[in-house]
């Protein structure tokens, strides 16, 4: 794997090459006023880079940013205003504080999805600008300090802020290369585009938002103290607080790109210095100037290009061959992996005790038992809104069940968060396949096999080895919207394989397939079953489970009606008159015993 | 604390709240059926204020009736609007992307409105004088201030208007459907794409006409806008998202909120006892106090 990581080092020569054209640039520029504007495009880039991180990458857009901005430069200031604390130690403390502040934003707004999450983020800024105003920081000056004034970020020439927020920005572009690249990274991406699938994947969905919300504050932070003492020299609660502080922010990410560490770099570059030049030449006779511009290229941006211009532009170049290494194990990445053993066959590995799930008193399951043992293929059939998928629901956590127990290798499992009950052995399907559509095949099966190798080369492996072993080996840079049903059904295996379960719960895998394809199918499941791994399959195609399973269980009315081998349970009147109808009773009656 | 204090802020607080109400109805109508977040809907409000104004200095039209004059005019605007942008960031396709393409568009609207008026009418503040303004009328203890009065008995009768068009009307009923079920309102023939219009409409002369109401005892300013918006917001996911009578006590309830947190905490922190309202009210019960989630109208 020494390719991956070598790309990665590659990636980093980018990064570079900005730090240098802004220390060039920085040595270059005469004019006190050219050098504002550079700081200010460095400034902005970091604070879209800090936004990109929540909003970009993990998709929860926060309308609040500020938040995090201000409190860098509130608790910065007034460390020096009160006990004449040097801004570079005052640093460190505004963005602890900002980092705490996250936390306690977070706890309790990530319980909020999408337009809720946005509209409560509103609230926390505009809460610190009334208090900022009550406490008396209305307008909070920093002090000259003439004899040090390196110890106090107070410099003469214009070159030293210039690269100051320089700084700030390379470690923030070093900080989401390193996001983009990382498990993390994969896990943001992930629950963006479905939150659900990433949490049966084994994303712990609520850790992942609460890091990259840390991580998005703490650049934030550190770049409004920056800002305070470059730009501002008075803090007043409307400048690091205010809705431009949001606005700009919005406008650099959203015109850039959103999701990819150049589109804030690329927006600031090009709006800021706009808006400025713009300002300094019309702005005594136009106030305002600037708000139209700013507004005119965001309309004109939706009109024109609304991925943002790095998208636009990378959608130009020519598609790059992803180093995919040939050869693979593709037996390793099966049960064992994660260092338990599959167990004897025969011995239980699954125990469902008395479990019942009701939705306003529909009871979906009414005291439902069984027991799934080790290296089995268990069926789940009955008629449609017999509770099938409920029980899946409840096995894998996204719902906690009213009564009962599950109990998985002899531990209760019930009210552990579905990514819990993944990393400890339990992976699923979906009735209908659940994907990150942004993201390629392969990057689909790499967000579970995150579960249990930290490093991307490992993890890289590992997913190949699971699309290997399903068949899908040439589809690996391909996007879900361009497959079949039949590799979106594998692709989703594959996933659920690459997290090394002991225990697969498919819901309907052979839905919708041809002829072929569930053949196909079933010799895979089969396979996996062979390899050790558990399986319990819902399924409606008869002469399918007949064939695969090796015990069935057939509910009803989220009631347990039947259990035992395929052949009893089929030719067990009472199941066929009420479940399977009067014609299978013909059918199976003409089976050779 | 007298018994007539709790009244008079209890009072004044309705009667802002009044206010409060008809502005949120716009920005929940457009929301409960577009399912976009207008952020450029207090630069219209402030745009209503100003053409009252201009009404009032211009042709001594009384505001009262200004801010029901300038209703058509505003109607076609958020008509035009609609037509020229919102329809590119509306209908099909990721809903996360349409969030932020539809935030990207109201929030540059809102800079090149709000700006530009800057630019045009420079950032005065300015007022329409009335013989009301600084009346009162005067029930039992309670001092109920003439001009905030007339507006909440505007606030009240428009938002009546906009309740019996949605349930008694066949026009008012297609919209609803196109907000509760778009897809199959299509195939009952409704145009989605014109309800969209209608609502976009109405919901930016509603708060057009509310900013009229406000311009009777509120300064108008071209950066009045940022104030109010948020109190919308407030109002709107208070009452929950999509609800139209839900966006209505939303608005009154701030209004009481801000009234009554005056009598706990010192001014500047009026707000404060809003934004924590609604922030609770957003962890407690994120579809609002009246909606059921993200039902419509």
């Amino acid at each position: 794997m020494v390719g991956a990581r070598a790309s990665r080092l590659a990636g980093l020569v980018p990064i570079g090459l900005v730090v240098l054209l802004g220390l060039v640039l920085t040595l270059v520029l005469g004019e006190r006023h050219h050098h504002r504007i550079l700081t200010l495009v460095f400034v902005w880039a970091t604070m879209g880079l800090a936004w990109n991180i929540i909003s970009g990458y993990a998709g929860q857009t926060s309308f609040g940013h500020q938040a995090f901005f201000g409190i860098g430069a509130y608790v910065t200031v007034l460390l020096v205003v009160g006990v004449r604390l040097t801004p570079w130690l005052g640093l460190i403390a505004g963005t602890l504080a900002a980092v705490v502040a996250a936390v306690l934003i977070g706890f309790p707004t990530f319980r909020l999805a999408g337009i809720y999450f946005a509209l409560a983020t509103l609230a926390y800024p505009l809460i610190l600008r009334i208090v900022m105003d009550f406490l008396g920081y209305q307008e909070v000056a920093i002090p000259m300090v003439r004899d040090r004034p390196t110890l106090f970020m107070q410099f003469k020439d214009p070159r030293a802020y210039d690269v100051l927020a320089l700084a700030a920005l390379g470690g923030t572009l070093l900080l989401s290369h390193w996001i983009e690249g990382s498990r993390l990274g994969y896990a943001l991406r992930a629950l963006k585009e479905n939150e659900a699938a990433a949490e049966a994947a084994g994303v712990d969905t609520f850790r992942a938002k609460m890091t990259a919300y840390m991580l998005s504050a703490a650049p934030a932070a550190v770049i409004g103290a920056i800002y305070a003492h470059a730009i501002l020299f008075v803090v007043t609660p409307d400048a690091v607080f205010g809705t431009l502080v949001i606005v700009q922010t919005l406008v650099v990410c959203l015109v850039g790109g959103v999701g990819s560490k150049w589109g804030p770099v690329l927006g600031a570059a090009i709006m800021v210095p706009m808006s400025e030049i713009l300002d300094a030449t019309v702005g005594d006779r136009l106030p305002g100037i600037q708000g139209v511009v700013y507004g005119s290229a965001l309309v004109l941006m939706i009109l024109f290009a609304p991925e943002g211009i790095y998208w636009r532009l990378r959608a130009f170049r020519p598609s790059r061959a992803v180093d995919t290494p040939t050869e693979s194990a593709p037996a390793a990445i099966m049960a064992g992996a994660a260092g338990r053993s599959p167990g004897a066959p025969g011995t239980a590995l699954l125990d469902v005790r008395g479990v019942s799930k009701a939705f306003l008193g529909l009871h979906a399951l009414e005291d439902v038992s069984f027991t799934v043992h080790a290296r089995e293929i268990l069926g789940v059939i009955g008629p449609n809104g017999a509770g099938k998928t409920t029980l899946f629901n409840v096995l894998n956590g996204f719902l906690s069940p009213d009564a009962g127990e599950v109990r998985y290798r002899d531990e209760p499992i019930t009210g552990l968060r579905p990514n819990a009950i993944c990393r400890r052995g339990v992976a699923r399907t979906f009735q209908v396949v659940r994907t990150f559509p942004q993201l390629t095949v392969l990057e689909n099966v790499l967000v579970g096999a995150f579960v249990h190798e930290p490093a991307l080369a490992a993890a890289r492996a590992r997913a190949l080895a699971a699309l290997a072993a399903v068949g899908l080996r040439s589809r690996v840079d391909a996007l879900p919207g361009g497959l079949t049903t039949l590799d979106l059904r594998l692709m989703e295996l594959a996933r659920a394989l690459a997290t090394g379960p002991d225990l697969i719960l498919l819901d309907e895998p052979l839905a919708g397939l041809s002829r072929d394809g569930v053949d196909a199918m079933m010799a895979l499941v089969r396979r996996v079953r062979d390899a050790g791994v558990s399986v319990v399959i819902i399924e409606h195609t008869m002469y399918a489970v007949v064939q695969l399973v090796d015990r069935l269980v057939v509910l009803d009315h989220g009631r347990r009606v039947a259990e035992g081998a395929p052949n009893d349970v089929v030719r067990d009147p009472a199941v066929i008159e009420a479940y399977l109808g009067n014609k299978w009773l013909g059918r199976v009656a003409g089976l050779p015993t | 604390m007298s018994v007539g204090d709790l009244l008079q802020y209890l009072v004044t607080g309705l009667l802002v709240g009044g206010v409060y109400a008809l502005m949120s109805i716009g920005l929940g109508l457009i929301f409960g059926v577009m399912r976009v977040v207008n952020f450029a809907q207090g630069d219209f409000m402030m745009l209503g204020m100003y053409l009252t104004y201009f009404l009032a200095t211009g042709y001594g039209v009384d505001p009262l009736l200004g801010a029901v004059v300038i209703i058509p005019p505003f109607f076609l605007l958020g008509l035009g609007v609609h037509r020229a942008l919102l329809v590119r960031v509306t209908g099909g396709g990721d809903p996360q992307r349409l969030m932020d393409a539809q935030l990207i568009l109201t929030l540059g609207l809102s800079l090149i409105i709000t700006n530009a008026t800057t630019m045009l009418l420079t950032p005065m503040p300015r007022g329409i004088k009335t013989a009301y303004a600084t009346q009162a009328f005067v029930v039992g203890p309670v001092l109920l201030n003439q001009a905030r009065s007339y507006a909440f008995l505007m606030a009240l009768l428009l938002a009546g208007a906009v309740y019996l068009f949605l349930t008694r009307t066949d026009l008012g009923k297609a919209l609803r459907a196109a907000a509760d079920e778009p897809e199959a309102a299509g195939y009952q023939g409704i145009d989605v794409r014109a309800m969209h219009g209608l609502a976009f409409g109405i919901g930016i002369a509603l708060v057009a006409a509310a900013g009229g109401l406000l311009a009777t005892y509120h300064p108008i300013e071209p950066t009045v806008a940022v104030n109010f918006i948020v109190l919308m917001f407030v109002a709107v996911v208070v009452g929950g998202l999509g609800s139209i009578p839900g966006a209505f006590a939303g608005g009154l309830m701030i209004g009481l909120v801000q009234s009554l947190t005056l009598l706990v905490l010192p001014f500047q922190l009026q707000n404060v006892g809003v934004f924590i309202a609604f922030l609770l009210v957003l962890y407690l019960r994120p579809q609002g106090l009246f909606g059921q989630r993200l039902r419509a109208v």
